[in-house]
């Protein structure tokens, strides 16, 4: 046995990384446990794509470690890579190729590249083998990028920001790929995206970014579980937004305040008993609005 | 099996996924002994994880709704009959609350609201018998 399987696929420990004065990534620890589906959620330019050029051994660590199933990816590129199915936002595939040219091309670099399975796919896709690649349509772009990632059966799915700007149909395909990715014992999914709504069906833990930082990060139900949302009214109409401590967002107006708050139940109402209010009614946010919350903590 | 998943409210996946078995079973579509989907083809048709689904048929389980059988496949389990009643009830009650929060916000009295049931209950019954 090697004696990296008990590792996870993924460790970042105290990643930092500046380019210029900006400080893309901030002190970012997070682990991508094996056989899980994990999402990496923020905004454009929150430092998804330079976290995962990290992983991918494009960036080296200024300070902080990554490993990726036990190994430094910048040293160790071939047997890091080898182990990855990568599909990047822009899809670098290509353009002069035909989709059969593709396969063949690429099943050169893998030795466990499985032709039969690409096959396949190429048909579960609808992509005609003659066409080339230059002629396909942005959606058929993503699922030639995605085929290619795919067929060598890696061991770590990495997909950043797969279905930005597709369509529903291209989308439920790449929803697809990732569920049957998992359910193939063993397999890890990491994957970046500003869709929350995806990330909900599909991921078991979450890291959120915000300017480089990572500041919240979890298991979905347990993020799921921690943040609630509390209607509350107050005696006398409110000039301005109550303060309610341990309140990530608070919006409304007069007597009636919604508030999403992040920690115990029970804390979040005794709090928002202190500063007046009487929760009358509550229930559990979406992700999208636990997000949404957030990103208003951060950039105010 | 037709199951929907809504991630736009803030209701679990699994409770979704057990909810709405629960309530197949209770309106009778799906009835005692029926075979429901392998967890990887549910996962697949409804694009969640395979360990949400994992969780709702571990609830279901739990709760006696489904049985697995040595290997071959989950079941609605014989007990679920009993139950279905007992689903209706809570599901039923869940309007209820709703109806209640609503009216209490309405600052219309509890008294008042059942009576409002019982003069609507009459008034739509013709309608009902067909």
């Amino acid at each position: 046995m090697n004696p990296t399987d008990a590792s996870p696929a993924v460790e970042i420990t105290g990643l930092n990384r500046r380019f210029g004065a900006t400080l893309a990534l901030n002190q970012v620890s997070l682990q991508v446990r094996r056989g899980r589906v994990f999402g990496l959620v923020g905004a454009n330019g929150a430092g998804k794509t330079t976290l995962i050029k990290h992983v991918l051994g494009r960036l080296k660590a200024q300070s902080g470690v990554v490993r990726v199933f036990g190994l430094d990816p910048v040293a160790d590129p071939v047997a890091v890579l080898g182990r990855i199915g990568y599909l990047s936002e822009n899809r670098d595939l290509p353009a002069w190729m035909r989709v059969d040219e593709l396969l063949r091309y690429t099943a050169a670099f893998y030795p466990k590249w499985d032709m039969a399975y690409a096959e396949e796919l190429r048909r579960q896709f609808g992509l005609a083998p003659r066409a080339k690649i230059r002629t396909l349509s942005r959606g058929e772009n993503a699922k030639a990028g995605l085929l290619i990632a795919l067929a060598y059966r890696p061991e770590l799915l990495l997909l950043d920001e797969p279905s930005s700007g597709l369509d529903p149909v291209v989308r439920r395909d790449i929803l697809e790929a990732i569920i049957r990715t998992v359910a193939d014992e063993g397999r890890t999914v990491f994957f970046s995206s500003h869709l929350l709504e995806e990330v909900e069906r599909v991921a078991d833990d979450l890291a959120m970014m915000f300017n480089g930082r990572v500041v919240l990060a979890g298991a979905l139900d347990d993020v799921k579980e921690n943040h609630h949302r509390l209607v509350l009214r107050f005696d006398s109409p409110q000039p301005s937004a109550p303060k309610v401590p341990g309140v990530l967002s608070i919006t409304g107006g007069g007597r009636e305040w919604t508030a999403i708050c992040n920690g115990k139940r029970e804390e979040a109402v005794a709090a928002a008993a202190r500063a007046g209010g009487r929760v009358v009614a509550e229930d559990s946010p979406s992700l999208d609005e636990i997000f949404v919350a957030w990103a208003g903590t951060k950039t105010e | 099996m037709q199951l929907h998943i809504s991630t736009g409210d803030g209701s679990p996946i699994y409770l979704q996924i057990a909810n709405q078995v629960k309530y197949l079973v209770a309106s009778g579509r799906l009835a005692a002994g029926d075979e429901i989907p392998p967890i990887r083809v549910l996962a697949r048709q409804l694009l969640v994880n395979p360990n949400t689904v994992a969780r709702a048929y571990l609830e279901l389980e739990r709760e006696g709704v489904v049985q697995k059988r040595h290997g071959s496949g989950t079941y609605i389990s014989d007990a679920a009959s009993p139950l279905a009643r007992k689903e209706r009830l809570r599901i039923v009650s869940e309007r209820v609350d709703a109806l209640l929060a609503e009216a209490r916000h309405l600052e219309v009295e509890p008294q008042e609201l059942l009576r409002l049931i019982k003069e609507r209950s009459l008034s739509i019954q013709p309608k009902e018998n067909k």
